[in-house]
C-alpha cells in the first residue's frame, strides 16, 4: 500500500508531463485500436464464413457467368450436401454514397445453406411468395428506416433500369460477426428480365455448395473441378474463406501499410515514455541513491521505475482502449456499409492494453537498469 | 555518555584511492579509529582532506581499498552489496546536509520509509514513526510535506527518519551546513540529547568549529592523514 501510494504521487509529480504523456498514450492506443479494427473488419468476411460452404466460380474470371445447369451435376458431386447460386446485382439506392451488397439468390435453396441469417418463418414465406421481394440485414434496415412492406427502387447499373423491390423480411445475424447489409433478391426474377431483354438467360455468378464434411473440403473441390475441366466454363472452387480471402489480397498493400503504421504508432509513444522515464530517473538520482543508503536495495528501485512507468501507461492505455469505442463507432457511420461487420474485436482490445503494458516495460528497462547501479556516494553528490 | 568496554567503531589500516585513467589518488592513507559506543565524534578538516570519504566508509556506502572497518565487532568491509545494504538498514541512522527527504511523501511517510525494511506491521509503524515525531517536536507537522516545513524542521524530519529503526550509529555529514546559526544550534542540541539520552553514537562531519565544539570529540584529517585525535 505505500509503495502504491509512492508509486501515484511520484506519477504525478510533474503533473504536466505526466498528463502529456498520458494524451499522447491515449492518441497512440486508441489510433492502434482503431486501425486494427479497420484491418479487421477487411478480413470480416472471410473470418465469419462457414467451412462447410464451398464457392464455385469461373476459372477464367469472376465476372464471367456459369451455367445455370452445372447445378444438377453438382448435386451428383460425392460430398455435396446442398447447391444454390448468386449473381452480384450491384443497384444504386437513391446515390451511389448508399452503396450496399445486393445479391440475386434462389430463396429456397440459399437460406438453408446460411442458418447465421435468421429470419422469422413468416418472412421467409413471404418472401418466397413475392417474386419482387427482398430481404435485408437489420443493420441496413436500421441505416435506412426500412420496415416490411416499404417500396425500395434500385437504379441497376449491371442489370439496366430501376427495379422496386418490397421488402419481405428482415434477418438478425447469429452472432456479431454476420453480416447485417445484405440485400437479397431473388434469382429468378433477375434471370427472366434478362432473358426477356437478351433472350440469353440461366447463367449464375457463383455456385455455393453445401458440404458434410468441412475436412473434405480439398478432395471435394477437386472433385467438382475435375467436372468440369476442358468444358467451355472451367471452375475453380474453394472454401468460402479462400474465395472471401481472395478480396482481401487485392487490398493486401493497403492492410499491410495500415498494419504498418499501427505497430509505428506504438514505437513512436514507446520512444515518448521512454524520455519520460530517463528525464524522471535521472531528476530522482539523489533519491534513489538515499533510498539505496537507506538500506533499500536494487529491486526497490526497480519497482518504483517500473511501477510508474507501468502506471502511467496503463492509466493512458485504458483511457485510449475506452475512446477506442467511440472513435470506431464514428468511423462506422461515416464509413457506411463499406464495411459490413466493424466492431472493436476482444482481441484489439486485449493487444491494446498489451500494447500499453510494452510500452510501460519497455520504457522503464534502460532508466531502471541504470538508476539499479547507481553509487550511492555519485548519487548523493548530484544533490549537493 | 561514554561506555566502556570494546570499541563500537574499530578501524585498523584504512585506505581509499580512486582511479583516474592510470592514476591512482589516495584520499585517505592508513587511518587507525576507534569511537566508543555513545560517543559523539567530529570528523574535521579542509576540503579535500577525506572527511566524507571516512564517513561514508564508516556509513557502508562505500569500500575501502585497503585495510578494515570493524562496527559492532563486523568488518563491513568484507560485506557484499546485498548483506551490506541489510546491515544499513538495521544499523546506520543517516542525516544528510540537504536533508535527502522525498518531496512527495509527508513527514509522517519519509519517517515511516525505513521501517518498510523492518517486519513491523503497518499499526507498530504508526506508534514508532509517532513516538520520533514526538522526540523532534514536530508531531504538528506529520502531514506536511518537506516543501512545507522549513530547514530546520526538515532536518529535524530527517534526524526523526535517522532514529526510527533505533540504529546503534547515527552519521551526519554537515548537518548544520544549509541552516541559520540558530536553526543549526537547535540541530546539534538534539543530536546531544539522542548521546545523552538514547546512547546514541554520532560521527559527524563538519566544516564549522562551533558545531564540532559541540561533539565530544574532534578528529581532524588533513590530506587522508588523521592528524589530530582531541578526545573528550
Amino acid at each position: 500500500m505505500f509503495l502504491f501510494r509512492l508509486l501515484l504521487k511520484n506519477a504525478f509529480r510533474h503533473r504536466l508531463r505526466t498528463l502529456l504523456t498520458m494524451v499522447g498514450l491515449v492518441v497512440a492506443v486508441s489510433a492502434y485500436g482503431l486501425l486494427r479494427t479497420i484491418v479487421d473488419a477487411w478480413y470480416a468476411g472471410a473470418e465469419a464464413s462457414s467451412s462447410t460452404r464451398l464457392i464455385t466460380r469461373s476459372a477464367t474470371s469472376l465476372t464471367v457467368p456459369l451455367p445455370l445447369a452445372y447445378a444438377e451435376r453438382l448435386r451428383a458431386v460425392d460430398g455435396v450436401s446442398r447447391v444454390s447460386w448468386s449473381n452480384w446485382f450491384g443497384g444504386i439506392y437513391i446515390t451511389e454514397r448508399n452503396f450496399f451488397p445486393q445479391f440475386a439468390v434462389d430463396p429456397a435453396t440459399y437460406l438453408p445453406l446460411y442458418p447465421e441469417f435468421r429470419l422469422s418463418e413468416a418472412e421467409r414465406v413471404a418472401w418466397q411468395r413475392d417474386r419482387k421481394g427482398v430481404i435485408v440485414g437489420a443493420r441496413l434496415a436500421q441505416k435506412f428506416g426500412w420496415k416490411l412492406g416499404d417500396n425500395i427502387p434500385l437504379r441497376g447499373t449491371i442489370y439496366s433500369g430501376t427495379w422496386n423491390f418490397t421488402l419481405r423480411g428482415i434477418y438478425e445475424g447469429a452472432d456479431a460477426s454476420v453480416d447485417e447489409n445484405q440485400m437479397l433478391m431473388h434469382w429468378g426474377l433477375i434471370n427472366e428480365t434478362v432473358r426477356a431483354r437478351s433472350g440469353r438467360g440461366d447463367y449464375v455468378g457463383v455456385f455455393v455448395v453445401g458440404i458434410r464434411d468441412p475436412n473434405n473440403a480439398g478432395v471435394i473441390s477437386e472433385r467438382i473441378d475435375a467436372q468440369f475441366r476442358n468444358s467451355l466454363a472451367e471452375t475453380l472452387t474453394e472454401t468460402e474463406k479462400a474465395f472471401q480471402l481472395g478480396f482481401v489480397s487485392m487490398s493486401e498493400a493497403i492492410l499491410v501499410a495500415l498494419q504498418a503504421v499501427s505497430y509505428i504508432i506504438v514505437i513512436i509513444i514507446m520512444a515518448v515514455m521512454a524520455n519520460t522515464m530517463a528525464m524522471t530517473a535521472r531528476e530522482r538520482l539523489a533519491e534513489y541513491a538515499t533510498l539505496k543508503a537507506l538500506g533499500f536495495g536494487p529491486a526497490f528501485v526497480v519497482r518504483l521505475l517500473f511501477g510508474e512507468s507501468l502506471l502511467i501507461s496503463l492509466i493512458g492505455g485504458l483511457a485510449g482502449l475506452l475512446l477506442t469505442l467511440p472513435l470506431a463507432a464514428a468511423f462506422a457511420n461515416t464509413a457506411g456499409s463499406l464495411f459490413p461487420v466493424f466492431r472493436v474485436s476482444a482481441s484489439t482490445m486485449a493487444l491494446q492494453l498489451a500494447a500499453a503494458f510494452v510500452v510501460g516495460v519497455v520504457a522503464a528497462a534502460w532508466p531502471a537498469w541504470k538508476m539499479s547501479r547507481i553509487d550511492i556516494v555519485a548519487g548523493l553528490r548530484h544533490v549537493a | 555518555m561514554q561506555e566502556s568496554g570494546p570499541p563500537l567503531i574499530r578501524i585498523r589500516g584504512l585506505a581509499k584511492s580512486y582511479h583516474r585513467g592510470e592514476q591512482d589518488i589516495a584520499v585517505l592513507l592508513d587511518i587507525d579509529l576507534d569511537v566508543m559506543p555513545g560517543e559523539f565524534v567530529a570528523l574535521m578538516g579542509p576540503s579535500g582532506s577525506g572527511k566524507s570519504t571516512l564517513l561514508n566508509l564508516i556509513a557502508g556506502i562505500d569500500k575501502p581499498s585497503a585495510g578494515t572497518i570493524e562496527i559492532g565487532g563486523i568488518d563491513i568491509a568484507t560485506l557484499g552489496e546485498g548483506a551490506l545494504a541489510d546491515w544499513r538498514a538495521a544499523n546506520v541512522g543517516f542525516i544528510f546536509q540537504f536533508y535527502n527527504l522525498i518531496p512527495v511523501l509527508s513527514a509522517f511517510e519519509n519517517v515511516e520509509l525505513p521501517l518498510l525494511l523492518t517486519g513491523l506491521s503497518a499499526r507498530q509503524r504508526r506508534e514508532r514513526v509517532a513516538q520520533v515525531l514526538e522526540l523532534v517536536a514536530l508531531s504538528d507537522r506529520a502531514e506536511h510535506l518537506p516543501s512545507e516545513l522549513s530547514g530546520g524542521q526538515q532536518q529535524r524530519v530527517a534526524i526523526a527518519r535517522a532514529l526510527v529503526t533505533d540504529p546503534t550509529l547515527i552519521v551526519a555529514d554537515e548537518p548544520t551546513g544549509d541552516l541559520d546559526r540558530a536553526t543549526g544550534e537547535e540541530v546539534l542540541s538534539l543530536l546531544e540529547q539522542l548521546v545523552d539520552e538514547l546512547g546514541k553514537t554520532i560521527v559527524m562531519v563538519t566544516h564549522d568549529p562551533k558545531a564540532a565544539a559541540r561533539a565530544g570529540r574532534m578528529v581532524h584529517l588533513e590530506k587522508g592523514v588523521l592528524v589530530d585525535d582531541l578526545g573528550p
